[in-house]
C-alpha cells in the first residue's frame, strides 16, 4: 500500500528549516508586550517610553520578516516548486483566513443588534425586568442613542451621588449623529461618497483581473491603479469624517455605545480597508516593477481581490445598520 | 526530502517537520498541564479545610483563573492541536501539513501568549482574578492593571489556533491519499476537520469580545457598562456564543481519538461509522445555537430561557447516538484491557456522566438551583478531565511506540490508569454532592458541613496529580530505555495508514502519497 508512486502525482514542496515563524512570533511577542504596557501607561499615568519602543521594535520586526517571508515564497513559486497541489493549499488558506474575519465582523455586527434590538430598550424598562427603570429613571432609548442612560441621571456626578459604583468614567450622549441625512443632504453626506468609492474600486478591480486573464498587461496595471487611488481616497475620507466627529459632532468614544459602536465597526472596517489598500499596492509594485503575474499564475493578486471584496462587503453592511437604520 | 532531523535546537526553533511541531506541541501542553496542575493543587490546598489557611482570597482567585485559562488554552488544546500534527498527515497519507512554515508560526506563538499570560502572576495588582470566563464588569471596571496583558495574550493564542486550524483544515481539504474520499477518513480526521471550523469559526469572536473589553477599559467605551447605554450581560453573550463551541472544540478531537482506540482493541470496525460522522457534525451546529444555557441566571426573558434549554437538550442525542456507538464496537467483540484502551472505556463511562449532569444542568428552572455551585465544577470536569486528558493519556500511551520505536511499561501504564481513576473520581464526585447542596464555586472558605466532601475531594486531587508524575516519568523512560520494537502494527487490531509506516517512524513519511483503498 505505501512507497507505490503514482504517476500523475506531483512531489508536494515541504520547505526546509525556516527563521520566518520563529523571528515572526518574538517581534508579535515584543509589540504586544510593547502594547500593553504603553496603554497601561496612558490609563495609569506611569512612564511607557520603554512600552512604546518594544511596540515600534516589533512592528518593524515583524514587517521585515513578513516582508522576506512573502519574498521567499514569491521566489519559491517564480522558480517552479509549487505544484497544482501546493497552490491549492494557499487557495484554501486565504479561503479560511477571510472567513475567519467574517466572523471577526459577526461578533461586532451582533453586538450593535443586541444593543439595538434587546438591552437598549430594556434599559428603558421595555420587557418584563424591574431593575432598570429604578437604576436608570427617566431613560428613554432611541437609536442613534443621543442621551445615555448617565445623562438621563444628570452626568457622572448624579450617577456616583446615586450610589452607583460600577462605573468607568463619562459617557455623555453624541451632540449629533452620523445617521443619513436626507436626500436633500445627500451629496453633503460623506458615506454617500465612501460607498461610491469602495463600490466602484470592486468593479475597477474586476476590470483589471479580467484584462489580466487576458494578458493585457497594461489595462491591468491602469484598472489596478485606478482601485488603488478610489481605496485611499476612501481612507482620507474615513480621516476626515473622524476628524468631523471629534471637533463638529462632538461624536467620541465615550459618547455612550452610539459612539462606541459607531467607532467599532467603521475604525475596524477602515483599518481592514487600509490592509487590503496596502496588499493591492504591494501586488501593483509586483506587476509594474517586477512583471510578475501571468494570464494563469496570479494568485497574489486574487488573494488580494478576495480580501477587497471582502472589505467592500463588509461597507455595504455597514451602511445599512451604522449609517442608514 | 531524504534528508533527516536538524542537529541541535535549531531543529525545534525551525522546524517545518510535521513530527517535530507535534512534539513541540505535546511537551508544550504537558509542561503547562503541570503548571495549571500546581495551581490546581493550591487551590485544593486552600480547600484542604474550612477557613483561610495557606493563601489570601484575591490569590485564590488568580489561582482559578489561571488554572483554568491554562488548562483550556494551554494544556487541552495544543495537546489536541499536537496530535493533529502528528497524526492527521499520517493518516491519510501526507507527506506533512499542507502549510509548514505557517504550522511552526502556529507553535511558537503559544510560548510567547503564555509567558506574557503567566507573568502578569509576578505584577502589581496581580494576575487576572475574575475567572476564566472574565466577565465584565469584574474584567473591566474591577480588573487588575494585568488585565491589558492578558487581553493580548488571548489575542496571540486566537492567532496562533486560527492559523492551526487554517492548517488543519487545509490538510484534509487538499491533501489525501488518493481514493480517500471524505467518508474513508479515519475519524480522529473528521473530528480534527469540524474541531477546526469551530476554532476558525468562534476564535475571532473571541477576539471581538477582548477588543471590547480594552477598548472599555482604556478608551472610554462603554459595551458592557449600562451608563452609556452597554450592558455587562453582553459580554457574556459574546463570550459564551465563542465558550460553548470552545467546549466542543476541546472534546471532539477527544472523541475522535477514542473512536481510534475502541476499535483496536475491541478488534473489531467501528460501529456506525457515517452516523459518527453526522452526530460529530450535528454537534458542532448546535454547539452555535446554545450559548445562553450558561447564562439561565442572568435575567434572560422566559422565551430565552425556554429556547436555549429545548436547543441544549438536543445535544444529547447526537452525543448519545456516539455513545452507544463505542459501546456497540465493544460489544460481542475480542477485547483487551490494555492501557490505552482502559482510558478510552474509562473515557466513555466518565464522560456519559459529565454528559448525564449537562443534561440537569440544561434544565433552567433546575438551573437556578445548580448554578455556580460545585455541581458545575464537578461536570465539567467530568468532561474535561476524564474527557479531553484522559483520551489524551489514551493517544500518548496509543502512538507512543509508533512514535519512538520503543514499548512503554504496560505495569507501568496500568497502575497509572488505576490511580488516575480513583484520583479523579475521589477529588470529582464528591464535588457533586457539596454542589447540590449549597456550596458556591470560587469561593476560598466554605460552611462548616462541606469539610469531609471538601477533604475528600482535596485528597483525590493529590493522588490524581501525583499520578500525572508516573505518566511523565513512564514517557521518558520509555523514549529513553524503552524496550526496542519494530513492527509496523503495535497493535494487531489497528487499522489505518499509520500503521503502515515503521516502527520508530522515519523522520518523513509518505513523500508519494500511497494508494489508498
Amino acid at each position: 500500500m505505501s512507497g507505490q508512486h503514482n504517476s500523475d502525482y506531483q512531489t508536494y514542496y515541504v520547505p526546509e528549516q525556516s527563521w520566518m515563524a520563529i523571528l515572526a512570533s518574538i517581534a508579535l511577542g515584543l509589540m504586544v508586550i510593547g502594547a500593553a504596557g504603553g496603554i497601561n501607561s496612558l490609563t495609569y499615568k506611569t512612564d511607557g517610553s520603554t512600552s512604546w519602543v518594544l511596540l515600534i521594535g516589533g512592528m518593524m520586526l515583524l514587517a521585515g520578516v513578513l516582508a522576506t517571508w512573502f519574498t521567499i515564497t514569491i521566489r519559491e513559486n517564480l522558480a517552479g516548486m509549487n505544484s497544482a497541489q501546493l497552490k491549492r493549499s494557499y487557495r484554501l488558506g486565504m479561503q479560511w483566513f477571510i472567513f475567519s474575519e467574517v466572523m471577526f465582523f459577526f461578533c461586532f455586527f451582533g453586538v450593535l443588534l443586541y444593543l439595538r434590538t434587546l438591552s437598549g430598550p430594556w434599559l428603558s424598562g421595555d420587557g418584563a425586568g424591574v431593575m432598570n427603570t429604578i437604576l436608570w429613571p427617566n431613560f428613554v432609548y432611541e437609536w442613534p442613542l443621543m442621551a445615555t442612560p448617565q445623562d438621563a441621571m444628570g452626568g457622572l456626578d448624579a450617577q456616583n451621588a446615586a450610589g452607583h459604583l460600577a462605573n468607568n468614567g463619562v459617557h455623555k450622549g453624541p451632540a449629533q449623529n452620523m445617521a443619513f441625512p436626507g436626500f436633500a443632504d445627500l451629496l453633503h453626506w460623506l458615506p454617500f461618497w465612501n460607498t461610491l468609492l469602495l463600490v466602484s474600486s470592486s468593479v475597477f478591480l474586476e476590470f483589471a483581473h479580467h484584462a489580466l486573464k487576458h494578458d493585457k498587461r497594461r489595462v491591468f496595471n491602469l484598472w489596478l491603479a485606478a482601485t488603488l487611488v478610489f481605496g485611499f481616497s476612501f481612507v482620507i475620507l474615513q480621516i476626515v469624517e473622524y476628524h468631523e466627529a471629534y471637533s463638529e459632532y462632538g461624536l467620541f468614544l465615550n459618547s455612550g455605545v452610539y459612539g462606541a459602536t459607531f467607532f467599532l465597526l467603521t475604525g475596524f472596517h477602515g483599518f481592514h480597508v487600509c490592509m487590503g489598500a496596502c496588499i493591492l499596492l504591494v501586488q501593483f509594485c509586483r506587476s509594474v516593477m517586477g512583471r510578475q503575474f501571468t494570464a494563469e499564475d496570479h494568485f497574489g493578486f486574487e488573494a488580494a481581490s478576495w480580501y477587497w471584496h471582502f472589505v467592500d462587503v463588509v461597507w455595504i453592511c455597514l451602511v445599512f445598520v451604522v449609517y442608514l437604520f | 526530502m531524504s534528508h533527516g532531523p536538524a542537529k541541535g535546537l535549531s531543529r525545534w526553533f525551525l522546524a517545518t517537520n510535521h513530527k517535530d511541531i507535534g512534539t513541540l506541541y505535546l511537551w508544550f501542553s504537558f509542561s503547562m498541564f503541570l503548571l495549571g496542575g500546581s495551581f490546581a493543587m493550591i487551590i485544593r490546598a486552600e480547600l484542604f479545610q474550612p477557613g483561610l489557611q495557606l493563601i489570601e482570597p484575591n490569590f485564590f482567585n488568580q489561582m482559578t483563573t489561571m488554572h483554568g485559562l491554562i488548562m483550556v488554552f494551554g494544556a487541552i488544546m495544543p495537546a489536541f492541536v499536537g496530535l493533529a500534527n502528528y497524526m492527521i498527515p499520517l493518516m491519510i497519507g501526507a507527506p506533512d501539513m499542507a502549510l509548514p512554515r505557517m504550522n511552526n508560526f502556529s507553535f511558537w506563538l503559544l510560548p510567547i501568549a503564555f509567558a506574557i499570560l503567566a507573568s502578569t502572576l509576578f505584577m502589581d495588582g496581580g494576575a487576572p482574578n475574575f475567572g476564566w470566563t472574565f466577565y465584565a464588569p469584574l474584567s473591566t471596571t474591577y480588573a487588575p492593571p494585568s488585565v491589558t496583558y492578558f487581553i493580548f495574550g488571548i489575542h496571540i493564542m486566537g492567532l496562533s489556533s486560527i492559523m492551526g486550524s487554517i492548517n488543519i483544515i487545509a490538510t484534509i481539504m487538499n491533501l489525501r491519499a488518493p481514493g480517500m474520499t471524505l467518508m474513508k477518513m479515519p475519524l480522529f480526521v473528521w473530528t480534527w476537520l469540524i474541531t477546526a471550523f469551530l476554532l476558525v469559526a468562534v476564535m475571532p469572536v473571541l477576539a471581538g469580545a477582548v477588543t471590547m473589553m480594552l477598548m472599555d477599559i482604556h478608551f472610554g467605551t462603554s459595551f458592557f457598562s449600562a451608563a452609556g447605554g452597554g450592558d455587562p450581560v453582553l459580554f457574556q453573550h459574546i463570550f459564551w456564543f465563542f465558550g460553548h463551541p470552545e467546549v466542543y472544540i476541546i472534546i471532539l478531537p477527544a472523541f475522535g481519538v477514542v473512536s481510534e482506540i475502541i476499535p483496536t482493541f475491541s478488534r473489531k470496525p467501528l460501529f456506525g461509522y457515517a452516523s459518527m460522522v453526522y452526530a460529530t457534525a450535528a454537534i458542532a451546529f448546535l454547539s452555535f445555537i446554545v450559548w445562553a444555557h450558561h447564562m439561565f441566571t442572568v435575567g434572560m426573558p422566559l422565551v430565552g430561557e425556554l429556547y436555549f434549554m429545548w436547543a441544549t437538550m438536543l445535544i444529547a442525542i447526537p452525543t448519545a447516538a456516539k455513545v452507544f456507538n463505542w459501546i456497540t464496537t465493544m460489544f460481542k467483540g475480542s477485547i483487551t484491557f490494555e492501557t490505552p484502551m482502559l482510558f478510552s472505556i474509562a473515557f466513555v463511562f466518565l464522560f456519559t456522566i459529565g454528559g448525564f449532569t449537562g443534561l440537569m444542568l440544561a434544565i433552567a428552572p433546575a438551573d437556578m438551583q445548580y448554578h455556580d455551585t460545585y455541581f458545575v465544577v464537578a461536570h465539567f470536569h467530568y468532561t474535561m478531565v476524564a474527557g479531553a486528558i484522559f483520551s489524551m493519556s489514551a493517544a500518548i500511551y496509543y502512538w507512543l511506540p509508533k512514535w519512538t520505536g520503543r514499548m512503554y511499561n504496560e505495569s507501568m501504564g496500568k497502575v497509572h490508569f488505576w490511580i488516575s481513576f480513583l484520583g479523579f473520581n475521589l477529588t470529582f464526585f464528591p464535588q457533586h454532592f457539596i454542589g447540590l447542596a449549597g456550596m458556591p464555586r470560587r469561593i476560598p472558605d466554605y460552611a462548616l458541613q462541606f469539610a469531609d466532601f471538601n477533604m475528600i475531594s482535596s485528597i483525590g486531587a493529590f493522588i490524581y496529580g501525583a499520578s500525572q508524575l508516573l505518566f511523565l516519568y513512564n514517557v521518558i523512560a520509555t523514549i529513553k530505555y524503552g524496550e526496542k520494537t519494530t513492527v509496523k502494527k503495535t497493535w494487531e487490531g489497528a487499522n489505518g495508514l499509520e500503521w503502515t509506516q515503521p516502527s520508530p517512524l522515519p523522520y518523513h513519511t509518505f513523500t508519494t502519497p500511497p494508494e489508498f483503498k
